[in-house]
């Protein structure tokens, strides 16, 4: 009786077709901005035929089924592209279940018998369910896959280490000083300090918002991988709040040097490699010519 | 290259053993900094199986979770064992003339740690370090 | 059987590391060089350690012991040229070295050690042209 069923929806894939698209188009959700119509359509007349082409009476209660690779590849490829393009879960998730949809429709035309045709609907049910949670599964992977790509980035781009003067690096620190980040953090100071021979390096922490024991055990960490480099590390941009949480936690910095601002901090630099920041007596001819 | 068990029965098979897991850490693309703190987790570690359990035989292998890649080593040893676990993973605490940061700092070093120890049967330490972590 | 070569430069002991030292030949190092500044009576000692990629805790505790035991002979060590991902690691280990003066370079180093007998002052006085 299942020939019945799968004859059935290969002897109908143009109408299954034009079902399962007047279902997508009539979901309002679904703007032509992310995809055109004509994309939309080669998306799903592919898939119908790979479906339709591949189904048999052995494979239909099994979704796991080698069989249905090919549709499982092209779901998958759908699903992650619709989440790298920025489609909602509900976009994706209908583009599989209106399919499930224009079959039940095409069953519906051809049997007449109640029980047999709620028995095929079950059937092509579970099958499709089966595809939508897969649809789900590589929807969410793709969309991890982009916010760790997007985490990187943010952890790379915000850990510039800047050289201010000869000897002299600053590291401006933009944010929370989580563990990864402070990993981050040590592998660019360091590595910059071997390329430029630096002495001195400035952490400035005027843009970290809050400094509980655990971010001040990063910086803790930070200052001694600097000082077994060979180099001294000064941390500045301490804002008097931050002064006040530090003290209250008991959190002991005394081994390090601290310094209010960078200005300061740039100071202590200059005056512990002997070097003098003074006016000149004339005025600066160089800078207007 | 996926898994490769070597025996550690003195002192000179150390550095051999350590260049090998890095050849594994290099094969699964492992970031500098997180190489060399998986060879120095193992080299903590094979000396403890060196210095309390007498040499023993240690297991490199490449494993994959979801998107990651990284590396497990087992060192197992038929030594003496050890009594309290949770007080040899204070800081602190040692049974040996080391500095007595070999476990805790170890910790610290890879993703996850996994110790077992029987008395009088041996101990198996088990580490992990994904390549991205 | 293997060593670890040891140089005398001046007033100075060099010892340059180029291999992963194995725990028996790293002891030899320590005996090796405290012997020596002994014999030499220097006043500073420089280890480079820019080839070694791996410091563990008994590496880094030998590079401690050599430290003190020169200290006592009034000697300074400084150890240089430690990789960066050697000094994250020794960080996460629990290791600083604390009492261990570091450079960045030899260079650096030559430039620290001469600073640190210059303020040590008077008793550095009978030897204190040749550092120049």
């Amino acid at each position: 009786m299942f020939i019945n069923i799968i004859k059935t929806l290969k002897n109908n894939k143009g109408e299954i077709l034009e079902l399962w698209m007047k279902n997508q188009l009539a979901d309002s959700v679904l703007t032509e901005e992310l995809i055109s119509h004509q994309e939309l359509r080669k998306q799903s007349e592919e898939l119908v035929n790979a479906l339709v082409n591949n189904l048999n009476e052995n494979n239909i209660n099994d979704s796991q089924s080698p069989d249905f690779d090919q549709v499982t590849e092209l779901l998958g490829g759908i699903s992650i592209s619709r989440a790298r393009l920025g489609f909602s879960p509900r976009e994706t998730g209908s583009f599989i279940l209106s399919l499930k949809e224009a079959l039940l429709e095409i069953l519906k035309q051809e049997s007449s018998n109640v029980k047999e045709l709620f028995e095929e609907t079950l059937k092509l049910s579970r099958l499709l369910d089966n595809f939508t949670i897969l649809t789900f599964e590589t929807f969410i992977k793709g969309r991890e896959e982009l916010i760790m790509r997007q985490t990187d980035e943010i952890t790379d781009i915000s850990t510039p280490v800047i050289k201010v003067w000869d000897g002299i690096l600053a590291l401006p620190i933009i944010g929370t000083l989580d563990s990864a980040r402070t990993q981050v953090v040590m592998e660019n100071l360091l590595q910059e300090i071997v390329k430029t021979g630096s002495g001195i390096a400035i952490l400035d922490i005027s843009g970290v918002p809050t400094v509980d024991s655990l971010v001040a055990q990063n910086l803790l960490k930070a200052v001694s991988a600097t000082r077994l480099m060979g180099a001294d590390c000064i941390i500045s941009g301490i804002r008097p709040e931050i002064a006040q949480t530090i003290v209250h936690l008991g959190i002991d910095l005394s081994q390090v040097i601290t310094k209010a601002t960078l200005a300061s901090a740039l100071q202590y630099a200059f005056k512990s490699l002997r070097l003098e920041v003074r006016k000149t007596a004339s005025e600066p001819t160089g800078i207007n010519k | 290259m996926t898994r490769d068990t070597i025996m550690v029965l003195k002192e000179q098979d150390v550095v051999p053993f350590r260049n090998r897991v890095k050849e594994y850490a290099v094969k699964i693309k492992m970031g500098l900094v997180n190489q060399t703190k998986l060879i120095t987790a193992a080299s903590e570690l094979v000396r403890n199986m060196l210095r309390y359990g007498n040499g023993g035989e240690a297991i490199i292998e490449v494993i994959s979770k979801g998107p990651y890649t990284g590396i497990r080593l087992t060192f197992k040893d038929e030594g003496p064992g050890i009594a309290d676990i949770p007080k040899a993973m204070q800081d602190g605490f040692s049974t040996g003339k080391s500095l007595g940061l070999g476990l805790p700092g170890t910790n610290r070093l890879v993703n996850e740690f996994d110790i077992k120890s029987e008395l009088g049967i041996g101990t198996t330490v088990t580490i992990i370090k994904w390549a991205n972590g | 059987m293997e060593r670890i070569p040891i140089l005398k430069m001046g007033a100075f002991l060099l010892v340059t590391i180029q291999i992963d030292l194995y725990d028996r030949l790293a002891l030899d190092l320590e005996e090796d060089l405290v012997k020596m500044v002994e014999q030499t009576s220097v006043k500073g000692v420089l280890i480079d350690i820019s080839a070694v990629s791996i410091v563990d805790s008994f590496m880094g505790r030998i590079l401690g012991n050599i430290a003190s035991m020169s200290k006592l002979l009034d000697a300074q060590t400084v150890v240089v040229g430690m990789q960066p991902a050697v000094a994250i690691t020794l960080v996460e280990l629990g290791l600083p070295l604390n009492g261990v003066s570091t450079a960045l370079n030899v260079e650096k180093g030559m430039h620290l050690l001469r600073s640190m007998m210059d303020f040590n002052g008077t008793d550095q006085e009978d030897g204190y042209s040749s550092y120049d």
